[in-house]
């Protein structure tokens, strides 16, 4: 029989993505058998996120302040934003470095299967600050899933009354990939999206 | 030795030049010799009645014959979870797992194929949620999703329910018409996922009267892009099709077949660019109209494959029930035998009490062609005499109450 708070924490990290139970209680035992180490850091980890990160109210960016780091830094571009689902798709594209102006963070996709609608998404607040008269480009980095498809479309359409330039992340052929491993939708998307030299 | 492909490889699409390790066009396949494609070995565990299951045969034709209940078309519904979707009998995963057990089942195959030897098992795992979809392991990794089965082994089958194909509504007859482009283009499956779940969206947003037209616009947007794929590569299996059965093969009657719908009519007249426009303009201006009645009434979703007995000009539901089967085995041979010339390997078939309402004539013939055919096929009947003219081609194996036995030759 397990101690009821060790069951409570495999519950909740059982909640956890990619977790099942059974990796659960593996996580469980590996942070009770490393106190000093793992557990505790872990713990006051948890607490300071809990006490100090929010969504930022502007772009919905994670972070301890609000306005968020990336909306207040003023070497960034205030005449591009670049509208993402995740705040994971946020970190993906400052990983790559590639893009100095700013996020809209959508929080999901449309979904009327699962209820969610555009009140339910963060695309009231991306109409208000496309009418601002320093934001010239709206580039929607959505994923190119279906579900993504359609919300790009959606705010695309939302978007026409501003006058912004709108524009979509390319589709196509990765770098360094090879056109004979690529699926028909891919090359379609690729010589679809093709430019002149 | 089993040659183990790299996962790499396996991920890949069989197209283009294939180079095989045995048999090519016109290579004479004699009786008893071992087919280029074939599950050369079987285990299911705490598969619906079977609690567990192992066989192995290296036959062309392998014959499971037994009483009714027995497990037969069990043993073909297994095999047909080694492609992707929800197998023979569509079922729910729930109703897979033997009774009385944990929920846990697992099919394990050893499949030749042209290009060596893959380990393919799928099922539902221990510590899997409920509603997840099911497992599949290639080689013993663990695949992205069914999909990948595609890549290695295309599957086809024939079964009782699908005697009233022809008859019944037009649903099966489009899910038969997938199943055939799914041999050719694995990712067809996932763009009919893709239309029917902004179709299910564009219902739900009708139903409830969310009149929201950008939302309902950016839908239909993903519902014109997807369902013109889908359409498209319907009508390009149509044509194949159609090219490889021009002839039939005696006594199995040649069947002429037509994709039956409005989408498929506009892609005869105008570029896909064209009908991609001209559908999503049909789908708003339906709005209203299919917010009354639910669906859409117009969509790849409503198109039907219609066949007719080409000798007679007959459409095949006039046709009698004998050769409306004999339709039927003439369209999977024949689709068989494209994708053996255009791909390289040609799929499994599973023929589930294929010879009922099939004459003697017919039945020989059959026979032969299975035996002639470069891939292995499994057929399932009552009474065991009536596989008698397989010959040596055949392996026969006796199952009762779940349990399987080699029959004495």
């Amino acid at each position: 029989m397990r101690d009821g708070h060790i069951e409570r924490l495999i519950q909740l990290l059982a909640r956890l993505p990619g977790l099942g139970p059974r990796s659960a209680r593996r996580a469980a035992l590996h942070l009770v058998k490393r106190r000093d180490t793992l557990l505790e850091p872990l713990a006051r980890a948890l607490n300071a996120v809990a006490d100090a990160v929010r969504p930022c109210s502007t772009c919905g960016n994670l972070d301890a302040v609000d306005p968020c780091g990336v909306c207040v830094d003023g070497r960034r571009d205030p005449s591009r934003i670049c509208v993402v689902e995740e705040v994971a798709d946020l970190w993906a594209l400052e990983r790559a470095g590639v893009f100095r102006g700013r996020y809209q963070v959508l929080g999901g996709t449309l979904s009327a299967l699962d209820g969610i609608g555009p009140e339910d998404l963060n695309i009231a607040s991306l109409i208000a600050r496309a009418r601002k008269p320093e934001v010239r480009e709206i580039i929607l980095a959505l994923n190119a899933t279906v579900d993504g498809q359609t919300t790009t479309h959606y705010i695309h359409d939302c978007l026409a009354a501003c006058d912004v330039d709108v524009s979509q992340l390319a589709h196509g052929v990765p770098v360094g990939g090879e056109l004979d491993y690529l699926d028909d939708g891919t090359i379609g998307a690729a010589l679809k999206s093709r430019r002149r030299m | 030795m089993a040659v183990r492909i790299a996962v790499a490889a396996s991920d890949r699409p069989f197209q283009g030049p294939v180079s095989r390790d045995s048999g090519s066009e016109g290579t004479e396949w004699l009786a008893g010799e071992s087919p280029a494609v074939a599950v050369t070995r079987l285990n299911l565990t705490n598969y619906r009645n079977i609690r567990h299951l192992r066989l192995e045969t290296e036959a062309k034709v392998v014959v499971l014959s037994g009483p009714n209940g027995a497990g037969k078309t069990n043993v073909l519904e297994a095999l047909s979870f080694l492609s992707p979707g929800r197998g023979l009998r569509r079922a729910r995963l729930a109703d897979v797992p033997r009774r009385g057990g944990t929920g846990v089942w697992a099919v394990a195959a050893r499949v030749r194929y042209p290009r060596g030897v893959i380990e393919i098992g799928t099922g539902v795992a221990p510590d899997q949620r409920v509603g997840e979809r099911r497992l599949v392991r290639i080689d013993g990794q663990v695949a992205r999703g069914t999909a990948a089965l595609g890549r290695a082994l295309t599957v086809n089958w024939l079964t009782p329910p699908m005697d009233r194909l022809f008859i019944d509504g037009p649903s099966p007859r489009r899910r038969f018409l997938d199943r055939l482009v799914y041999g050719f283009d694995v990712d067809h499956a996932a763009r009919v996922s893709a239309y029917d779940r902004a179709l299910r969206e564009r219902s739900r947003l009708l139903r409830d009267g969310r009149s929201d037209a950008a939302w309902l616009g950016a839908l239909e947007e993903t519902m014109a892009a997807c369902g013109i794929a889908v359409a498209a590569a319907r009508r390009e299996t149509i044509c194949r099709l159609r090219s490889g059965m021009k002839a039939g093969v005696s006594p199995f009657p040649a069947a002429t077949v037509a994709a039956d719908g409005d989408v498929e009519r506009w892609l005869d007249v105008m570029p896909a660019i064209d009908a991609e426009g001209r559908f999503r303009a049909a789908l708003e201006a339906a709005r209203d109209c299919d917010a009354r009645s639910g669906g859409a009434a117009v969509g790849p979703h409503r198109t039907d494959l219609a066949v007719c007995h080409a000798g007679k000009d007959m459409p095949a539901e006039d046709c009698s029930t004998g050769e409306q089967k004999a339709l039927l085995v003439s369209i999977v041979l024949a689709d068989a035998r494209l994708q053996e010339a255009r791909l390289g390997r040609a799929p499994l078939l599973l023929f589930d009490e294929i010879v009922a309402h099939l004459d003697a004539t017919r039945r020989e013939a059959l026979f032969e062609l299975l035996i002639d055919r470069p891939a292995q096929t499994w057929i399932t009947g009552t009474d065991r005499s009536l596989f008698d003219r397989l010959g040596s081609a055949a392996r026969r194996f006796g199952v009762d109450d779940g349990r399987i036995s080699a029959s004495p030759e």
